[in-house]
C-alpha cells in the first residue's frame, strides 16, 4: 500500500502516539508553571513580575530545538542518564509554561478592573478576590487561546527530533531512510498532525465565537 | 562528580558560529519579504476574491497552520531530492519558510483587513478610486499599522524556526552548533552560548522592526498610542 508495507504504518503510528504523550506532557507541565507566572505576570509585588518576566523572555527568545538541546545535555552532565522522553518534556513544559503563562496573563488583565473593584467593595481578602471572582472570569477568556495553543504544543512536540525522541517526525525519518519515498512517508506524517491539530483549530474558533456573542 | 565547564572551543569555531549566525540572519531577511508579500496576496483573495480563491487560500492556511514547519520542510527537501531536483539546503529552507510565513501572515492580514472601518472603504469609493488603488493606498497601509505588533511577533518566530533547518543540514547557527558539539563533545556549553546567541539577535530584530515602526507610521506616534 502507497509503496510502504503494514509494518511501516504501524511504525509511523507508534510514533504518532509518542508525539501524543509528549503534548500532553508539555501541556500539564505548561499549566503547572504557567499557572503561577500568569499571576506573577499581573501581581503588585515587582519582584514576582521581574523573575517571571525575565524568564518569559528567555524562553521565548531561544528556539525550542536549542532548548531541547540545552535540556538534553544539561542533564546529561549533571550525572543523569536519563531518555530524551524526559528532556523532551522538560523543555515542552519550559516552552509552553511561558507562553500560556503569557496567554493567561492577558486573560487576568481583560477582566475589567472594576470586577477588583466590586469585589473590595465586597470585603474579600485578595486572595478571595482573585479565586471567587477574577480567575472564573478569566478563564472564560482563557479557553479559545489555550485550545488554539494545544495546537502549537503539538506541532512544536516536532522539535524534539533534534534529539532523538521518537515521536511523529522522527518515526517518519527513519521510514523515509529505510523506503526513500518522501512524498508519500511526509504526506502520511503531515495528514496525522492535521488529523490530531485541524479540529483543535476549529474547536479554538468556535469558542471564540460563542464568547463574543455572549 | 563536578563537571568542568570548558569554552575553549570558541577560539576554534568562533568564525563558524559568526558564519552561522549571518547564516540565520541573512535566511530570515529574504525569507520575511517574500512572505509577507504572499501572506497579504492570500488575505486579499480570502476577503475580496472570487469563491474558489477563497477556498483555496483557506485549504492553504488551514494545511500549513496544522502541520509542523519540520514536516514541510523534510517533505519538500527531501521530496525534490526524489525527482532529482538539487538544491541547496538553504533554498529549501527559504521556500519552505516562505510557504510557512506567508499561510500565518495571511491569517494576520486578514484581521488586520477586517478590522479597518467600513466609513474608509465608503469614502474611498466616494472620491473615485479604483478597486485597486483602494487597496493599495487605503485599506493595505492602515492594515499594516494595525497589526504590526503581530507580525513582529511572526517574524520573530520565524527567526527562531529557521533554527530547524540544521535537520536538513544548512549551515546556520544551531547547524554550526551542532558540527561544534560533535568534535568537541561539549554539547552543554555549544548550545548555551548559541542560546545567549539568539537572545540577542531576537533583542537586535525586534529593536530593528519597531523602530522601522516609528518611522513608517508616524501617525501614531504622535497620538502617542503605543505600538
Amino acid at each position: 500500500m502507497l509503496g510502504l508495507t503494514v509494518d511501516h504504518l504501524l511504525y509511523i503510528v507508534r510514533g504518532a502516539g509518542w508525539t501524543l504523550v509528549l503534548s500532553l506532557m508539555g501541556f500539564v507541565g505548561g499549566t503547572i508553571i504557567g499557572l503561577p507566572i500568569a499571576l506573577a505576570r499581573s501581581s503588585r509585588v515587582w519582584v514576582l513580575r521581574a523573575v517571571s518576566s525575565a524568564f518569559v523572555q528567555l524562553v521565548q527568545g531561544i528556539p525550542l530545538p536549542v532548548i531541547m538541546f540545552v535540556v538534553y545535555f544539561g542533564l546529561s552532565i549533571s550525572g543523569f542518564e536519563l531518555p530524551a522522553l524526559v528532556a523532551a518534556g522538560l523543555a515542552m513544559t519550559a516552552y509552553s509554561g511561558a507562553y500560556l503563562g503569557e496567554i493567561w496573563k492577558g486573560c487576568i488583565e481583560a477582566v475589567p478592573k472594576t470586577q477588583w473593584e466590586a469585589a473590595e467593595c465586597l470585603a474579600l481578602t485578595p486572595m478571595q478576590r482573585l479565586a471567587d471572582v477574577i480567575l472564573p472570569q478569566a478563564m472564560r477568556i482563557a479557553i479559545p487561546p489555550t485550545v488554539g495553543f494545544l495546537v502549537q504544543i503539538v506541532k512544536n512536540t516536532s522539535y524534539s527530533v533534534v534529539i532523538g525522541f521518537f515521536d511523529l517526525t522522527y518515526s517518519a525519518k527513519v521510514i523515509n531512510n529505510s523506503t526513500y519515498k518522501p512524498f508519500t512517508v511526509f504526506t502520511i506524517a503531515a495528514v496525522l498532525y492535521f488529523v490530531i491539530c485541524y479540529p483543535m483549530s476549529v474547536m479554538s474558533r468556535r469558542f471564540e465565537r460563542k464568547l463574543k456573542r455572549a | 562528580m563536578i563537571y568542568e565547564f570548558d569554552f575553549s572551543f570558541l577560539d576554534e569555531y568562533g568564525p563558524d558560529l559568526w558564519n552561522g549566525t549571518l547564516l540565520t540572519l541573512w535566511m530570515t531577511a529574504i525569507s520575511i519579504i517574500p512572505g509577507f508579500i504572499l501572506g497579504t496576496a492570500c488575505a486579499v483573495g480570502r476577503l475580496y476574491g472570487p469563491p474558489w480563491l477563497q477556498r483555496a487560500t483557506t485549504v492553504y492556511v488551514e494545511a500549513i497552520r496544522n502541520t509542523p514547519l519540520v514536516i514541510q520542510v523534510f517533505w519538500l527537501f527531501f521530496g525534490l531530492a526524489v525527482l532529482s531536483i538539487r538544491i541547496d539546503a538553504f533554498y529549501a529552507a527559504v521556500i519552505a519558510l516562505v510557504i510557512n510565513v506567508g499561510a500565518y501572515t495571511a491569517e494576520i492580514m486578514r484581521a488586520g483587513f477586517e478590522s479597518i472601518p467600513k466609513g474608509q472603504v465608503e469614502a474611498a469609493s466616494c472620491l473615485a478610486l479604483s478597486r485597486w488603488q483602494m487597496l493599495l493606498y487605503v485599506q493595505l497601509p492602515q492594515a499594516v499599522e494595525r497589526v504590526y505588533p503581530a507580525l513582529v511577533s511572526q517574524f520573530i518566530l520565524m527567526m527562531l524556526a529557521t533554527s530547524i533547518m540544521s535537520q536538513i543540514s544548512a549551515p546556520e547557527l544551531t547547524g554550526v552548533a551542532y558540527q561544534i558539539q560533535s568534535f568537541t563533545f561539549r554539547g552543554f556549553e555549544v548550545y548555551v552560548v548559541i542560546a545567549v546567541v539568539y537572545l540577542a539577535l531576537v533583542t537586535l530584530l525586534r529593536a530593528v522592526l519597531l523602530g522601522l515602526a516609528t518611522v513608517a507610521f508616524p501617525r501614531r506616534r504622535r497620538l502617542g498610542t503605543p505600538l
